[in-house]
């Protein structure tokens, strides 16, 4: 139950960041709470750790008039705790809750839970129901940014290319006018959910608030599928959300 | 961080590592993969922290860094140099007492074999300091990341609102 041995490099910026991970094809360390159990368990033997936990400027939430963008080493806890990101999106503290313990969300960032790209996780869902994004650097390409469809490839696998550092993900916010709501089930509280989802439903605006005109509903499982993956709805008719749904709308209806 | 010496040994790397536990500062040069949890135990011989799963599931390596409640086992000591650490033996009262989380543990018999009790004490330290006044619900909720084979917990929710009134006690004398 020990880690094998690495070669350990501390940047303190992102451009320093990137050419050391280039150069040494290691991996990124960022909360650990993902990345050290799996190397005390030795399902990976990384030759080299490049440490994000002393890159400065890392760490801010931004909350600006059309998204909530966290940096790499926001915390779990960061963005739980912030009452700015909050107010403007209520999903995602919704959300974070149940991503592990407190203890675990004290450390593990959620820029790299999306990275990490597992399945039953949370935050990866919420990214691909708000149509967020993840903004990487390397140094052969600079920086680019990949839209959350295209970020998740498959259970534990990303977009991300090996020289690549994820410095910051965006959420959007949710149009004026919708609501969210987020569901899961799981043995205990802070486990991973069985399954779990996430609904955004937007109101027509001249249907300002009256039941019935429901244009636009996404749901976001994590836990039932292989990958993150964004249900969408359109038009008057109702779809609900439910454990597996097709794209014809079959399904649990919503009542009332 | 320096890196300028080799275990004879293993020839791994060594850092020297900068880390103030329980209020007093110390220095060890440890090899980069040197789990925070055994630095404490192995390196400072600070055994108070225990370690269960070393995968993040029981809790019993629970320490605060920077006063916030984290898995010693799901950190490098190195990727913590310079930080502030406290552990199960630092959760005194500043004469040295049995601290209120301990005080109430004794009072309330919230341990058995005691291995789980020290990632308790430090979860519900940090929690009360930013929940003086749990419910009995709360309690509960607080201490869902720890596990404990040997209590069925009924002890432990009644320890942590027995801890929080003698925190008050001791504030208000
Ligand atoms: C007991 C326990 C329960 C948990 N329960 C849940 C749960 O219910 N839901 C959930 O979602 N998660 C859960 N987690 C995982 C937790 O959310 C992790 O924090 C998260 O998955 C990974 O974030 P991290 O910062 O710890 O990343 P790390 O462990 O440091 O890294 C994970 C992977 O991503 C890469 N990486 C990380 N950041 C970057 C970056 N910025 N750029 C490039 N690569 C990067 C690393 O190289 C590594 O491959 C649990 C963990 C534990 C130990
Ligand atoms: S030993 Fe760290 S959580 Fe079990
Ligand atoms: S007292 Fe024995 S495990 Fe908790």
């Amino acid at each position: 139950m020990k880690p094998a041995p690495f070669a350990y490099h501390r940047p303190s910026t992102v451009d320093e960041a990137a050419s050391m991970l280039a150069a040494t094809e290691g991996k990124i360390l960022a909360g650990g709470q993902s990345l050290i159990p799996i190397m005390s368990m030795r399902l990976a033997a990384p030759a080299a750790l490049v440490d994000l936990n002393h890159v400065t400027g890392l760490a801010d939430i931004d909350v600006s008039d059309t998204a909530v963008r966290i940096g790499a080493l926001t915390r779990h806890g960061d963005l739980e705790r912030n009452v700015a990101a909050y107010d403007a999106n209520p999903l995602l503290r919704r959300a974070v809750q149940h991503v592990a313990h407190a203890t675990i969300r004290n450390r593990g960032t959620t820029v790299g839970s999306l990275v990490h790209a597992d399945p039953a996780a949370e935050m990866p869902a919420v990214l691909r129901l708000l149509g967020g994004s993840v903004e990487v650097v390397s140094t052969a390409r600079g920086r680019r940014s990949i839209d959350a469809e295209a970020f998740f490839v498959g259970p534990l696998e990303s977009a991300l290319e090996p020289d690549e550092v994820a410095v910051s993900a965006c959420f959007p916010h949710p149009p004026a006018g919708s609501g969210s709501a987020w569901l899961e089930i799981a043995r205990r509280h802070g486990d991973y959910g069985l399954v779990g989802v996430g609904a955004l439903v937007v109101l027509d605006s001249d249907s300002s608030g009256e039941r019935g005109g429901v244009p636009d509903q996404r749901g976001g499982h994590p836990g039932a599928r292989r990958r993150h993956r964004r249900l969408q709805r359109r038009g008057v008719r109702r779809g609900g959300l439910g454990g597996r749904q097709d794209a014809r709308g079959r399904g649990h209806r919503p009542r009332g | 961080m320096t890196t300028s010496h080799v275990d004879p040994a293993s020839g791994e790397a060594l850092h020297e590592v900068t880390l103030t536990v329980n209020g007093m500062p110390h220095r060890l040069r440890v090899p980069a993969r040197r789990l925070l949890s055994d630095a404490l135990r192995h390196d400072l011989r600070l055994t108070g922290t225990h370690v269960g799963c070393e995968h993040g599931v029981c809790g019993a390596c629970t320490v605060l860094l920077e006063g916030r409640p984290t898995r010693s086992c799901l950190m490098f000591a190195v990727s913590v140099d310079g930080a502030s650490v406290t552990t199960t033996e630092g959760c005194l009262e500043p004469d040295g007492g049995l601290g209120h989380v301990q005080q109430a543990f004794q009072d309330c018999h919230a341990l058995q074999c005691g291995f789980c009790t020290p990632g308790f004490i430090t979860t519900i330290t940090a929690y009360l300091e930013d929940n003086p006044d749990p419910t009995e619900d709360e309690a509960r909720e607080a201490i869902g990341g720890n596990l404990c084979r040997c209590t069925g917990y009924q002890n432990i929710v009644a320890a942590v609102l027995r801890a929080a009134d003698i925190r008050r006690e001791r504030a208000a004398s």
